[in-house]
């Protein structure tokens, strides 16, 4: 039987000793702060290796969840996104409250370790009063204190603990000082019972907060989950998610509480032309203000720790060393991916080929072969080659962020995307996309997490797959080295350009039509600059790499099996191919004619070496030439022979689904001067783009294609009739925009929350690829007729 | 000195914030930073295109928009 808490009035199960069950279960127990405090150092700590990461339902914010070690307990730490407040406004902050005071109790929190960044105490404490008035337990885990300490800073930790209600302890995550300690406090807090703190809101809010909770507790509304003051506060404050979960349970109460908030909220605009939020902040501070008066905190006014980090923002946030650093950082990391990915991308590319000979022997040559080989493993491979590159570009990203300079480069460009709809913090996915040819879109969306403004959010994942990415390069390669071969370099530069301009443009259009609104507030911190420790970036690396694998692995089988079949079946019928193999039995017979010509033509000339006889000699020149005439004519038989092997492949494709798919859009496309096999290609590109190159190979039928020595396709396309310039520039900016691959757009479904997007995301770029394509084709008409 | 806006101040300069005039989501995100009445605060520097501003507050660096600067009033220090 479940009693009420003499002390906080709520469920005994919250304020009791652990029970049995609990014990067994884990205690949970929950890691909360600002961002860039150390909370992730301190989880990484206490959690080490035992750790899971997730997401929570339905959004895209990542939950860690891990086993911390404890003598006695065993203990499940929760490592809560880093939010400022406890708010309704950001996703963070929404989940942040999820937990704890989750709809299921057992879920719900002991005790709370707030790690604070001893530097930034008054506004770190913000987040601590919210956490205590939603009445748990909390432990104040004062951050940074060695840096604290060198700038002879001194906090009083008895004495705030003793004001605030809540213990303090002093902690370095980076050296783990201080952090089992404030475990073994969270456990201790956890065990005792623990009243929500009631703070004052001044005389205005303060007899409606009475009404109104007095109401609710009446109601019985929402009590099991929150504190009844919590929940007023929370109404007057305009929390649009309270105020459903209210609704929800009591209409009427609802309509009398926004009532009343109402007439609150005239009043305080009539008589101190203010809001009851700003009210209810300013009482907070107000509060902690009085928590951490007359000497608490001791510090060293003449000392700044902040000192290195403004000396180095001197430079890196200089007018114009600012943005040259930037370029530099960015180009150097682009570089260096592809320098060092190169390696290990080629051992992957190795090492499936190597998987892919080995079974192509193992299994008997026919359709089973071909699924395994073409299908399964050049899909998975080709997409599994990518991860060594990501995952450097993330050992980059992770040391950017971690390091401080990603929010600088935010800072700097935000004037910048702000004229595109767009935030500052868009910037580095674009980047990681291909904003500096090379990147790749998968790991671009998953970059937008770290975005907190939705609309933008939404804006800067949709457009990114316009960049340049490394799996578009080859086919913009092997077009401008067949049609222009003597300004290759300044179009691919200019490919690039596109790639910015086209996304850039299309994230204005987005953010004027569906994703129109306000921009959402730049407000942001810049943290200080430190070094990033090895931990952390690994951990970091990993995290996002092993999420990449696991989406890509999955669905990029699935796709691989499906593409391999759309362009396999239907085969051709017995009759369809055999003209073909008409042809190539002639050949084989004239083949194997010649092959015995020659055979009985080197015995004779044998015989004759031995031989010192003129007519031997004469019979012997004779008999050279005519081994020389055998053969070039085999040679001949050879090439014809390959010649007709791959018009059998054409027509094989032409046959297939994928084939028919081409034939049937060919009159959509001619308008920009594609034919079906541009079209099956496209079609495969969808896929992932490395299969546009292989797959027109196929279809204009010479053979296999390399997309690194894609010569041979730009021979025969420059040779072709229906190949101009014009139809090449189509075709590059068609490729460069139109729907980003299959994986991107699984991911993109999956970060944006929704099939709908994924499905926008196939039409929107599709139609803008096919509208800017055409204008490509009515520019080159006018500059090459 | 009379109140004027955040906007007007030039790096370097230090004020005192008189008032936050931001309502919903902006208002809620300032405060949520630090930037209550009351609080000191020192410009430290402009993005290169003048936009966003860097603030130093409490012993932290905040950077918002010129925009958002419109919202705080505040009184200049010497």
């Amino acid at each position: 039987m479940s009693q009420n808490c003499p002390h906080c009035g709520r469920n005994d199960a919250i304020c009791a000793q652990f029970t049995e069950e609990q014990k067994k279960n884990g205690i949970r127990i929950a890691l909360a702060g600002n961002p860039n405090c150390g909370k992730t150092t301190a989880f990484n700590f206490y959690t080490g290796s035992r750790q899971h990461v997730g997401n929570y339902p339905g959004v895209t914010v990542e939950k860690k969840e891990g086993w911390a070690q404890h003598p006695e307990h065993k203990v499940l730490m929760v490592d809560l996104p880093g939010t400022y407040s406890l708010t309704a406004y950001s996703m963070e902050e929404i989940v942040t409250r999820e937990v704890l005071a989750p709809a299921d109790e057992a879920a719900r929190p002991r005790a709370v370790i707030d790690i604070i960044d001893s530097a930034t105490l008054e506004r770190s404490l913000l987040l601590a009063v919210q956490i205590r008035e939603l009445g748990l337990p909390v432990v104040l885990a004062c951050n940074m204190m060695d840096e604290a300490r060198k700038v002879g800073m001194i906090i009083d930790l008895e004495r705030l603990g003793k004001r605030f209600g809540a213990r303090a302890c002093a902690t370095v995550a980076r050296s783990g000082e201080g952090l089992p300690e404030a475990l073994a406090v969270a456990i201790e807090e956890a065990q005792k019972p623990c009243e929500a703190l009631t703070i004052s809101y001044g005389p205005d809010l303060d007899p409606v907060l009475l009404e109104m909770s007095a109401l609710i507790e009446e109601r019985g509304i929402l009590t099991d989950r929150y504190p009844a003051r919590w929940t007023a506060v929370k109404i007057l404050e305009g929390d649009s998610a309270v105020r459903a979960q209210v609704e929800d349970r009591d209409a009427e109460a609802a309509r009398i509480m926004a009532a009343k908030r109402a007439e609150l909220t005239a009043h305080l605009s009539a008589t101190h032309d203010t809001t009851p939020d700003a009210v209810i902040s300013d009482y907070r501070y107000g509060y902690i203000n009085s928590v951490l008066k007359d000497g608490v905190i001791r510090k060293d006014n003449t000392r700044s720790r902040l000192a290195i980090s403004d000396a180095i923002d001197k430079v890196l946030t200089h007018m114009l060393l600012g943005p040259v650093c930037m370029l530099g950082v960015l180009y150097f990391m682009f570089w260096a991916t592809f320098e060092l990915g190169s390696y290990p991308q080629g051992w992957v590319e190795d090492f499936f080929t190597f998987l892919g000979e080995m079974l192509a022997v193992a299994i008997p040559e026919g359709l089973l072969q071909s699924l395994v080989v073409d299908g399964i493993i050049g899909g998975v491979g080709g997409v599994l080659s990518f991860v060594p590159l990501i995952m450097i570009m993330f050992v980059f990203v992770s040391f950017l962020e971690d390091s401080g300079y990603m929010a600088r480069m935010a800072y700097m460009l935000d004037r910048v995307m702000r004229l595109f709809g767009l935030h500052g913090s868009s910037v580095m996915p674009f980047i990681i996309a291909g904003g500096i040819a090379g990147g790749c879109a998968i790991p671009g969306v998953i970059a937008t997490r770290t975005m907190r403004s939705e609309k933008e959010k939404m804006a800067t994942m949709l457009t990114l797959p316009l960049m340049n990415c490394g799996a578009k390069i080859p086919v913009f390669l092997m077009l401008t080295a067949a049609f222009f071969a003597e300004d290759q370099a300044a179009i691919m530069f200019c490919i690039t350009l596109s790639g910015w301009a086209a996304a850039l443009i299309a994230a204005r259009i987005l953010r004027s039509t569906i994703l129109r609104g306000e921009s959402t507030p730049f407000v942001m911190e810049l943290p200080p600059y430190r070094l990033p420790t090895l931990r952390s970036v690994v951990l970091h690396t990993w995290e996002r790499g092993w999420m990449y694998i696991k989406k890509a692995g999955t669905v990029i089988l699935t796709i691989s099996v499906v593409l391999w079949a759309a362009l396999t079946f239907p085969t051709l019928s017995d009759e369809q191919a055999a003209p073909y193999e008409q042809r190539l039995e002639l050949i084989d017979t004239q083949l194997s004619a010649v092959n015995m010509e020659a055979e009985s033509l080197k015995q004779r000339l044998e015989v004759l070496e031995k031989d010192s006889t003129p007519e031997a000699s004469a019979e012997r020149g004779e008999g050279l030439a005519k081994a020389k005439e055998l053969y070039s004519r085999a040679i001949e038989l050879e090439e014809e022979k390959s010649a007709v092997q791959n018009d059998l492949a054409s027509a094989e494709t032409r046959n297939t689904v994928g084939g028919r798919f081409g034939l049937f859009v060919e009159p959509f496309f001619a308008p920009l001067g594609f034919d079906w096999r541009t079209d099956v290609a496209l079609l495969a590109g969808v896929a992932a783009k490395e299969a546009v190159l292989s797959t027109m190979g196929t279809a204009y039928s010479i053979g296999e294609v390399d997309p690194e020595e894609a010569e041979s396709l730009g021979q025969r396309l420059a040779a072709d009739p229906g190949w101009s310039k014009t139809t090449a520039l189509a075709l590059m900016l068609f490729v460069l925009i139109y729907s980003p691959c299959f994986v991107t757009l699984v991911v993109l479904k999956n970060e944006a929350g929704g099939w709908r997007w994924l499905f926008f995301s196939m039409v929107f770029n599709t139609g803008l690829a096919y509208c800017v394509a055409y204008i490509g084709t009515l520019v080159g008409r006018v500059l090459w007729g | 000195m009379s109140p004027i806006n955040l906007r007007m101040l030039v790096p370097g300069q230090k004020a005192n914030i008189l008032k936050i005039n931001a309502m919903g989501e902006l208002g809620r995100r300032i405060r949520d930073m630090g930037l209550v009445p009351g609080t000191q605060l020192e410009v430290i520097g402009k993005a290169p295109l003048r936009d966003p501003v860097a603030l130093r507050i409490e012993g932290t660096t905040i950077a918002l928009r010129n925009s958002e600067a419109d919202h705080i009033m505040v009184e200049v220090m010497e």
